[in-house]
Parts: C-alpha cells; structure tokens; sequence
C-alpha cells in the first residue's frame, strides 16, 4: 500500500512539474554567477554565510563593486573614495582615530575593518548595528555629511555621465540606467568576496602549521574563565569569525558621550553597548574600540585586567569589575598579545583581487 | 485530459488513506520562564527585580538554555524520540517556540528530555549551529557545550555585583571531568491532539532552592571551573522544568 501511495504521489508531482513549465517568461539578464568561495574553516565550524536572494553575486558585479570602492566619483567633490577611510593594508579600516570627511570634518567613531561581512548573522552594520544590511549600509557614507558629503542624484548623474561606467552597469545587471540601489548592490557584492581565514591561527586550527609555546599559552589564557575570559564575546577556536556578532558594554565609561546601540533602539538598558568586533587581523587594525582611544594592544588588554570601570549597563560577563578587571600576570599579558597576533592574516591584506582596479 | 482522471483516481485514494489510520500529531514544542509562576520574558532584563530563596534582590539580564532528545511515552510504555536540540536564548523570540521532527500519534503521554546534551551529543565543535552561537564550553573544562548561560546582577540597590550561571561539564580536575547533564522526567500526563503544543516551562527561582539553597556570596562568578558549583547546577536543575499543554 505505501508503495501504491507513493507511486501515486510521484504521478502527481509529475502532473504538477509539468503543469508549471512553458510559462512564457520575459528573457531577465543574468550575469556569470559566482559563488562566495567558503573557507573549509568555515564550511566544517560555522553557519553558512548571509547572501542576498534580491542580490546575487556575479563576476561583473564583483568586478564593478570593486571598481566603485576604490573611485573617488561618489563623493561630492572627487576627492574620497569608500577606500579613503576602509584601506586594504589596514584590513580595510583607517589607521587614523577618526577619519576625516571630505570636508576636512572629523567624525566620532573609528572606521571598521571589512571582514567576514557575510557571516555577520544578524546583518546588524555599524558600532551601533544602525544598518541591517550589508546593502543598506552603503547608503550611509556617500550622502553623510561628515564623510563623502554627496547626495544620490549628484553621484548617479557622475556616474552616468561617465564612459565606462555605463556598460560595467550593463554587463552586471543588464541595464545602462544607474541607479542608487544598483551602486549599492555591486558593491555589496564586492564586500561580501572580503573574506580573511588564513591566519596563523586558522593554519594551525587546519593542522597545517604549529603555534609558538607562547601563543599556545596565550589561547589558554583567551579560553580560560579564570584568566582573560574573553571566550564569551570574542569567539573560540569553533567560532573562528572571533566576535560573537552581538552588543555589550565592556566596561570602558562611567558616563556615555556615545550612546551606541541605545541610540539606535531607543532602548536605556542599551546605552554604551558596541559590537563586539572580530579580533582578526587586530596587527593592522590600529587604534581600537569604537572611539580608537587606544593605540596599542597592550593598552587594550591593560583595560581588561585592570581598567574596567562600572556603569549601569556593563555586562554581566565583565566578571571581575569589584577588582578593576581579570588581573593578568606580565607574562600572561604579553602571551595573550602574541595569540592576537596569530589571528591576523596578511593574505588577506595582500590578496591581489582585493586592491585598488583603478 | 490525461492530468484530469490521475486527479480522480488519486483523490478518493488519498482520503481513504488518512481515514483509516489515527491520526499524528507533529510535536511543536514552545518554552517560556517564569519566576515561581509570574513571566519572565526579555522585556523584564535588567528592569524587573526579584527575591530569591535566601532574600537577595536581582536582576536577569541573559538566559540562554539547551534541551535536547525529547521523548514522549505513551501508556504502553511505547517511547516516541527525536534527537534534535533546541537552544533557547530569552532575547530572541524565533528561538521560543520549536517545531520537531518528533510525530506521536493521538493519545496520553508523558514527556522526557535532556537538559544539556547527554555525553554521546555533547561532542566538541560538532555542530555549527551552535558553534555560530558561540555556546561552546572550553576544552580545558571538558569540551562540548554549556547548557545554560544565566547572568544579571545582585545587591542591585546596595552595590550591584555581576552573577553568571554558566553549566556544562564538570572539571574534577586537571584532565579529569564528569558528565553533569540532567535527564528530566516528568510525570503529569499530556493528553495531546492535532494542533496541540506543549508548553515547557522553566522556573527560574528553583535555581535557587531547591533542593540545594544557593549562596549568591558564595557562587558568584567564574563558577565554569568550579566543580562544587556545576554540581549544585546540576542537583538544582531537576525541579526547575514542568510541562503543560496548550
Ligand atoms: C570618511 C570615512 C569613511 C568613508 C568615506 C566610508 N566609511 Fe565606511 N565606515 C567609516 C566609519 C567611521 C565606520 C563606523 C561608523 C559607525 O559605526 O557609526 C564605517 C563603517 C562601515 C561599515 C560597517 C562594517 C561593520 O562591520 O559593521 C561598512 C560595511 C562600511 N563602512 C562600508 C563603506 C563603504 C562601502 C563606503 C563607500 C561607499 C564607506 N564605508 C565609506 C568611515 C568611512
Ligand atoms: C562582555 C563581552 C566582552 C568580553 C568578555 C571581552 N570583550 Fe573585547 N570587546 C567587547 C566589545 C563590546 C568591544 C567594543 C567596545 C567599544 O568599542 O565600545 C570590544 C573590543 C575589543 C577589542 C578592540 C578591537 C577593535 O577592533 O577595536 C579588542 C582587541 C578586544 N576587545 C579584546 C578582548 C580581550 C583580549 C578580551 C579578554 C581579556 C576581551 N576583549 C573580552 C566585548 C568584550
């Protein structure tokens, strides 16, 4: 009987797949698809990556997101391409505290290196999480006033205007007619192809090379709640994305000039919580936290084990606020330094398909 | 015309099939946390206070929680298991309500599951769900997966101090670990139809009393290493769950 059933179901499904064919459809131009290439890290640890099903990713798209990235044509005057504050030699971030629009004004937040975008799983962009995805976000810089200053129609017409815009237009969405949104989709595209997993950490975590005593001993200090206690935010070795995609306060003000994610929400219980970022290639990411307040990472891991101040809203798993933070010995400190290093990945900074085409 | 007659002779088929069977039920499972029978729900983080069983003022602010091969048994003793696993994370709705793979018939049953994972689940990075969540328990203390993740404040009004209840396996020492997983068992029978849900509740002032009495001043922070604490979890752990059906 369940084979009778089943050969009935099969007959119908059939009936119904070819009920559904021939429609005629109007002919939708498709460029050369190109799928994100998934580390073997990733594809045994993690999620799959977030793409986007209304912007699917292309050779052509690629290739004009990228073209867009580094062109200094969207910003109002010429002078400032998305490149100028996001440099791949500092894994895409600035190495000025803040980065100073094309106006010569000065924001108030460390620029963010671009990295793994596609596996932020809630799509929440910015220190803040303000943007919700990876497409919206680019609306923000080339019409904010203290970064690029244009407005759409100004770049658009720039673009158009152009010679060769026009037709990368064409061959990666099959129109000459530009639009803001078809900006923002190649280059979203593009951002999605920035991926960094070939560290020194991710070779070992891969069997292919040996970590120094020291950096092993910096991992134990990472992994142990007793010691550094940095597991629960900043990821492990099976979470090798290294952040935990998600908001806190750690512990850095009593009082906010910079209310982050409580701004965004509205929400008082949010105010002075930040993203967490990846630690990822931290050796070219200088200076650090939302603000760039510290230089170097001796002073990052000195807030931890003895810089902590309290406020209303700092994490629970800021453990050790009575004693000002973990209290790492010297060695301890210095060995937790050398295991953030060997996350860092100068492939990825050096990646040839990841510099300026123009 | 051809599609027309399959269509006729498959329609009375298909009915007579779903006739002569009982019919089953898709278990969907939702959770919610109570505090000895008021809600708790995310709204409540940080805000809400409340008194635990040795008169300490708190807060909560995360309850991330995992259960895992849930059975029901029926009067015949007949077991129906599934070996998924859900992990509940209080601040994201999506993750309170689960629908199983698990297809009882209609009838009296009654539920069982794992808090945690059970030693052969509870395998180190296996599963990148989990993983992406960053649920991890450290290699050092065991490996596998925490089960729970509960932190707020205490002594909110006085001088606040951070608590965290993070539970998985136990470290008796360097190298040396024992399992501390919970098969929960309930007894109270669930009569369970088409369309039924049932409800797991968790209270999260049992945490606290029973049957060991938890001492804020004693168990605080860093309790993942500390073997008497993951313990005391785990004794605690079993009068903390109920079911009903909704
Ligand atoms: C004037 C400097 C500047 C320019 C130009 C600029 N950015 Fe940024 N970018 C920043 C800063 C600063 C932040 C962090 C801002 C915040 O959190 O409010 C940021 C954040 C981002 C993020 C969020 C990353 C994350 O992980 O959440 C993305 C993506 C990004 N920028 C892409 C771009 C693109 C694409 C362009 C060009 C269209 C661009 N940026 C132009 C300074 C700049
Ligand atoms: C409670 C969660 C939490 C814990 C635990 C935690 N961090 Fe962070 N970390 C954050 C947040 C949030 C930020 C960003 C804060 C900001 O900019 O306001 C951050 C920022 C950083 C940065 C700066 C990165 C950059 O790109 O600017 C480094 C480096 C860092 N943390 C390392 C560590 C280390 C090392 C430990 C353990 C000693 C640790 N963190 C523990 C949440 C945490």
């Amino acid at each position: 009987m369940v084979i009778r059933f089943s050969i009935y179901i099969l007959l119908l499904l059939l009936l119904a797949s070819s009920c559904s064919t021939s429609e005629n459809t109007e002919e939708v131009y498709m460029a050369t698809p190109l799928a994100l290439e998934i580390p073997q890290l990733f594809q045994d640890r993690i999620l799959p990556p977030v793409t986007s099903p209304t912007n699917p990713q292309s050779v052509e798209g690629v290739a004009l997101g990228r073209k867009l990235f580094f062109d200094p044509i969207l910003s109002a005057d010429g002078t400032q391409a998305c490149a100028s504050c996001h440099n791949p030699q500092n894994a895409f971030s600035d190495e000025r505290r803040f980065s100073v629009g094309i106006d010569g004004s000065i924001g108030t937040r460390n620029s963010m290196p671009l990295h793994n975008l596609a596996w932020n799983y809630n799509q929440k962009f910015f220190w803040d999480g303000r943007a919700i995805t990876i497409e919206e976000q680019i609306f923000g810089p080339v019409t904010n006033p203290i970064e690029m200053k244009n407005t759409w129609p100004n770049a658009v017409a720039s673009l158009q205007n152009q010679t060769t815009y026009p037709e990368l237009f064409r061959e990666a969405f099959g129109t000459t007619t530009i639009d803001s949104v078809l900006v923002s989709k190649a280059i979203a595209q593009f951002l999605r192809t920035l991926i960094s997993a070939n560290s020194r950490f991710d070779r070992h975590l891969m069997g292919e090379n040996i970590l120094t005593p020291q950096e092993l001993n910096g991992i134990d200090v990472f992994m142990n709640e007793s010691k550094g206690d940095c597991f629960h935010c900043h990821g492990n070795p099976f979470n090798p994305l290294w952040t935990d995609n998600t908001f806190h306060n750690n512990g850095l003000d009593e009082t906010f000039s910079d209310l982050g994610l409580g701004n965004v929400s509205g929400d008082p219980r949010d105010n002075g919580k930040f993203k967490a970022p990846s630690l990822r290639n931290l050796a070219f990411t200088a200076p650090y936290m939302h603000d760039g307040r510290f230089e170097t990472l001796e002073e990052v891991i000195n807030h931890y084990s003895e810089g902590l101040v309290f406020s209303e809203t700092i994490d629970p798993l800021m453990k050790t606020i009575a004693q000002g933070g973990v209290q790492l010995t010297e060695s301890d400190k210095a060995d937790l330094k050398a295991f953030l290093l060997s996350l860092s990945d100068s492939g990825f900074i050096n990646n040839p398909d990841f510099q300026n085409p123009n | 015309m051809k599609k027309i007659i399959f269509f006729l002779l498959a329609t009375p088929f298909l009915i007579a099939c779903s006739n002569d069977s009982v019919d089953n039920v898709n278990i969907n499972f939702k959770f919610s946390q109570n505090w000895d029978g008021t809600q708790v729900t995310n709204a409540d983080f940080n805000t809400t206070l409340y008194v635990n069983e040795m008169g300490r003022e708190l807060n909560i602010s995360r309850m991330r929680y995992l259960l895992s091969r849930f059975a029901l048994t029926n009067q015949n003793g007949d077991v129906f298991t599934t070996n998924q696993f859900n992990l509940v994370d209080m601040a994201n709705n999506a993750t309170l309500t689960f629908n199983s793979d698990l297809v009882v018939p209609e009838g009296t049953y009654t539920l069982s599951f794992i808090y945690g994972f059970n030693q052969e689940d509870n395998i180190n990075g296996a599963y990148p769900i989990l993983n992406s969540a960053s649920w991890n328990w450290p290699e050092m203390l065991g490996g596998g997966y925490h089960f729970m993740q509960y932190e707020g404040s205490y002594d909110v009004n006085t001088v606040p101090k951070p608590y965290n209840l993070h539970n998985g396996t136990a470290r008796v020492s360097d190298g040396v670990f024992e399992q501390n997983f919970v098969t929960i068992t309930l007894t109270n029978p669930l009569v369970i139809k088409t369309g039924s849900e049932i409800n797991i509740k968790m209270n999260i002032a049992e945490w606290f009393k029973n049957p060991d009495l938890w001492d804020l001043d004693l168990y605080n922070i860093t309790l993942m290493p500390n073997f008497a604490a993951q313990k005391l979890m785990q004794r605690n752990a079993r009068s903390v769950f109920s079911a009903t059906i909704n």
